[in-house]
């Protein structure tokens, strides 16, 4: 069985990501209650012409995506896989308003094209001509993980060698709205918004696009290899620690070996439990680390967090600026990463140098 | 050459019935499922034709026995229903017994609720329940739920070839051992939305759709659910399961031509074709019958039509024909209730109609079967393609 490598790295964020090392010009915005992205320069990897026609979703994905290919140093891959949470949703928030505003007449077809939630990985794929194997996955907080248990199923089986992923997400002025009107995202009124301290339901909400090259065989360029990755609906807080233990053991590991853990904070009261009960105790004595005060929260942030996690094994660095608590280890080369929304979707990745 | 994974139970609901014996008593007995919109209003009503369920939101909530709170979409309840028929028919008692996943499929998931309640949100809190609804994993959130399911949960929505690849992922997912038992297949409500996007992009006709036909106008929309039940062999060995049939092959590939147009020769089609041939072990010359996309679209069906002339070159394409007549084009459940038919297809040995047809391709010289044709069936093909370029293809064989 093959093992499946990060080989590239590209991620468009609410940080500036990209022309830098690692988060070292990044900034915690305690001001706002959803983040908008960094944008990079478009015209550098699309043509203005076709750049004006595109979702920002699809823009986005296409420069993480070259991003990723350039950083792996290939041009093409065998297969294209996504995770997104709600797809171009600017696009859709388009073409039904339309639809409602002008009582089903007068519309043209491209905003309901670029809805589909396939788009950027076929965008992808129509850029490449890669005629390869092309899913996308939808389900919520563990669209990215699915992707990516995908991919290294594809690697595993000698059904591709080089697959590129990503989850790509992007904010919606009127789904933003509603978003705040059911408590997705926290209320107007709460700043300065703190995610490791807050009493308040809710998150605070970003937008992004990650994308990995992820190859069968290890490479002078190779941030980390993928071990394993665990998806679960439903769990209790009291049955998180136990999953993780057996998670572990099937890798062969114990909490001890790990040097750390990444969770996914996202500020909302109800259910940091989930998490807080594994830095207090079990995971107590290992380095934890978050990410969302800096990306923001949605379906597919945990790429984010994935591309955060493979810079530190490469750089061996953790920046303070993601730490929760001041626990150090002499190296950091293996990695849990934890992910859950609302109590449900929860995800398990594990990653070594 | 491996035998496939075992298919252990069927659910569906569409417009041709509320069951998989009725479905397919439809099928042989041309009881076509096309008919004039009434759940939805629309300013389109009197002019398209559409494969609807006839059941209100108030019939399917009462079957489903949902409580008054309840935010389920259409689309969620018609994929409870047949999910839970699903279940139910593969004899299982304990969902969690065994590594059970859901693999679900979705164009536009609760779309049919945000549409509904798209401007009222702020004025009606009563209504606010329903933002959840429009996340493509909801419909697959709520079955799981219905059904207590509490492993591996995830949505794949690749526009009308979703089902497929829910089922493909399955059966990866049984065949490397990753899971015991998955439940495969899709959900699409009719929605507004859609109707208005593939009017937009003129592709909806409005007689009854005519497959491979030349005079095809364009398609007929549906709505429907199905999902399928794959188990592992130690299991179905162990409990001494019946097995419906199996999935003997599975491709997928992007035609990489255009995001809603299909290339001239099928590239992604004939891809995912020859891929589910090599998966499988089969030669073209050994499927029975092909359940074709056939959407009637000019564009698709010459695509299609060239992709399998390209497969079988100089031998003679087998038997096929494209259901959509029946059920018009459900999206992301279609490749799930032509799993399905393709099933009961290998069951029964039957070929079903493709209806509507008079007129062969000037193109080429595919006649699809038109009338019930009774024979041996040991491998049924079927094709699924979706915007975006994504082209599935599953091959199902006789246990």
């Amino acid at each position: 069985m093959k093992r499946t490598y990060i080989n590239g790295v590209g991620c468009i964020s609410t940080q500036k990501t990209f022309d830098t090392v690692f988060l070292e010009e990044a900034v915690v915005n305690h001001n706002q209650n959803v983040l908008a992205i960094v944008p990079p320069v478009y015209k550098d990897y699309i043509s203005p012409a076709a750049s004006r026609r595109m979702a920002k979703g699809v823009k986005n994905g296409i420069v993480a995506s070259a991003l990723a290919l350039k950083d792996a140093n290939i041009e093409n891959v065998d297969a294209i896989i996504t995770g997104t949470g709600l797809g171009c949703i600017e696009d859709s928030e388009k073409f039904l308003k339309s639809i409602l505003d002008n009582n089903e007449e007068y519309l043209t077809p491209t905003s309901f094209i670029q809805s589909t939630h396939n788009t950027v990985g076929a965008q992808i794929a129509l850029l490449q001509q890669c005629k390869g194997y092309n899913f996308t996955y939808v389900n919520g907080a563990v669209s990215f993980e699915s992707a990516l248990l995908d991919a290294k199923m594809q690697i595993e089986e000698d059904e591709a060698q080089s697959v590129l992923i990503g989850g790509v997400d992007e904010n919606g002025d009127y789904t933003t709205a509603l978003f705040k009107l059911n408590g997705r995202i926290k209320a107007d009124n709460l700043a300065p918004y703190d995610l490791l301290n807050s009493t308040t339901s809710g998150a605070v909400y970003g937008e992004g696009a990650s994308f990995f090259v992820l190859e069968n065989e290890r490479k002078d360029n190779t941030y980390a290899e993928i071990l394993d990755i665990a998806i679960v609906n439903t769990l209790e807080e009291n049955e998180i620690e136990a999953e993780i233990k057996s998670f572990l053991k099937a890798n062969n590991l114990e909490i001890s070996d790990l040097d750390a853990l990444v969770l996914g904070f996202d500020g909302n009261a109800d259910f940091e439990n989930y998490y807080r009960n594994l830095a207090e105790n079990a995971f107590a004595e290992i380095p934890q680390l978050y990410y969302k005060h800096l990306s923001g929260e949605y379906d597919t942030a945990s790429a984010f967090a994935l591309w955060m996690a493979s810079k530190i094994i490469k750089t061996q660095e953790i920046p303070e600026i993601i730490k929760v608590n001041s626990v150090e280890k002499p190296v950091y080369n293996t990695l849990l990463l934890y992910n859950q929304l609302n109590g449900k979707n929860h995800s398990f990745t594990l990653i070594s140098k | 050459m491996s035998k496939g994974v075992a298919i252990t139970g069927m659910g569906i609901i569409s417009s041709i019935g509320n069951s998989v014996e009725e479905n397919y008593i439809s099928l042989i007995e041309n009881n076509i499922g096309i008919s004039r919109i009434t759940n939805i209003s629309t300013i389109h009503a009197d002019v398209i034709k559409v494969g609807e369920i006839k059941k209100t939101n108030e019939e399917l909530v009462e079957e489903l026995q949902l409580t008054e709170d309840n935010n389920f979409s259409r689309t969620a309840m018609i994929g409870t229903l047949a999910a839970k028929q699903a279940v139910e028919n593969a004899g299982i008692t304990s969902i969690n017994e065994f590594r059970t996943g859901l693999i679900s499929a979705t164009s536009v998931g609760g779309m049919d609720m945000t549409e509904r309640h798209y401007y009222d949100y702020f004025t009606h809190p009563e209504l606010i329940k329903y933002i959840t609804c429009h996340d493509g994993g909801d419909v697959a959130e709520k079955i799981a739920e219905e059904l207590g399911l509490k492993g591996i949960v995830t949505t794949i929505s690749t526009a009308c070839s979703s089902a497929a690849n829910a089922i493909m992922l399955g059966a990866r997912l049984i065949k490397t051992g990753k899971l015991d038992r998955v439940i495969v297949g899709g959900a699409d409500g009719l929605a507004k939305f859609t109707i208005n996007g593939f009017k937009a992009l003129m592709i909806l006709s409005d007689d009854f759709n005519k497959p491979f036909d030349n005079e095809r106008k364009g398609l007929n929309l549906g709505e429907a659910a199905a999902y399928l039940v794959l188990e592992s062999d130690e299991i179905v060995a162990r409990q001494n399961k019946k097995v419906l049939a199996r999935v003997s092959g599975y491709g997928n590939a992007n035609d990489a031509f255009h995001q809603t147009a299909s290339s001239e020769n099928g590239d992604g089609a004939y891809l995912a074709m020859k891929k589910a041939f090599d998966i499988s072990g089969l030669k073209p010359s050994q499927i029975d019958y092909i359940n074709v996309h056939g959407t009637a679209t000019p564009n698709n069906d010459l695509s299609e039509g060239r992709a399998l002339k390209r497969i079988y070159q100089d031998e003679k394409v087998p038997d096929f024909s494209s259901t959509k007549p029946f059920t018009g084009h459900t999206l992301a459940a279609a490749a799930a209730i032509e799993a399905v038919y393709s099933v009961l297809a290998i069951q029964n040995n039957v070929v079903y109609p493709n209806l509507n047809f008079e007129n062969q391709m000037e193109e080429f010289d595919l006649q699809p079967q038109t009338s019930l044709k009774n024979k041996n069936i040991e491998h049924v093909l079927s094709n699924s393609f979706g915007f975006g370029g994504n082209c599935s293809t599953l091959i199902f064989s006789k246990s």
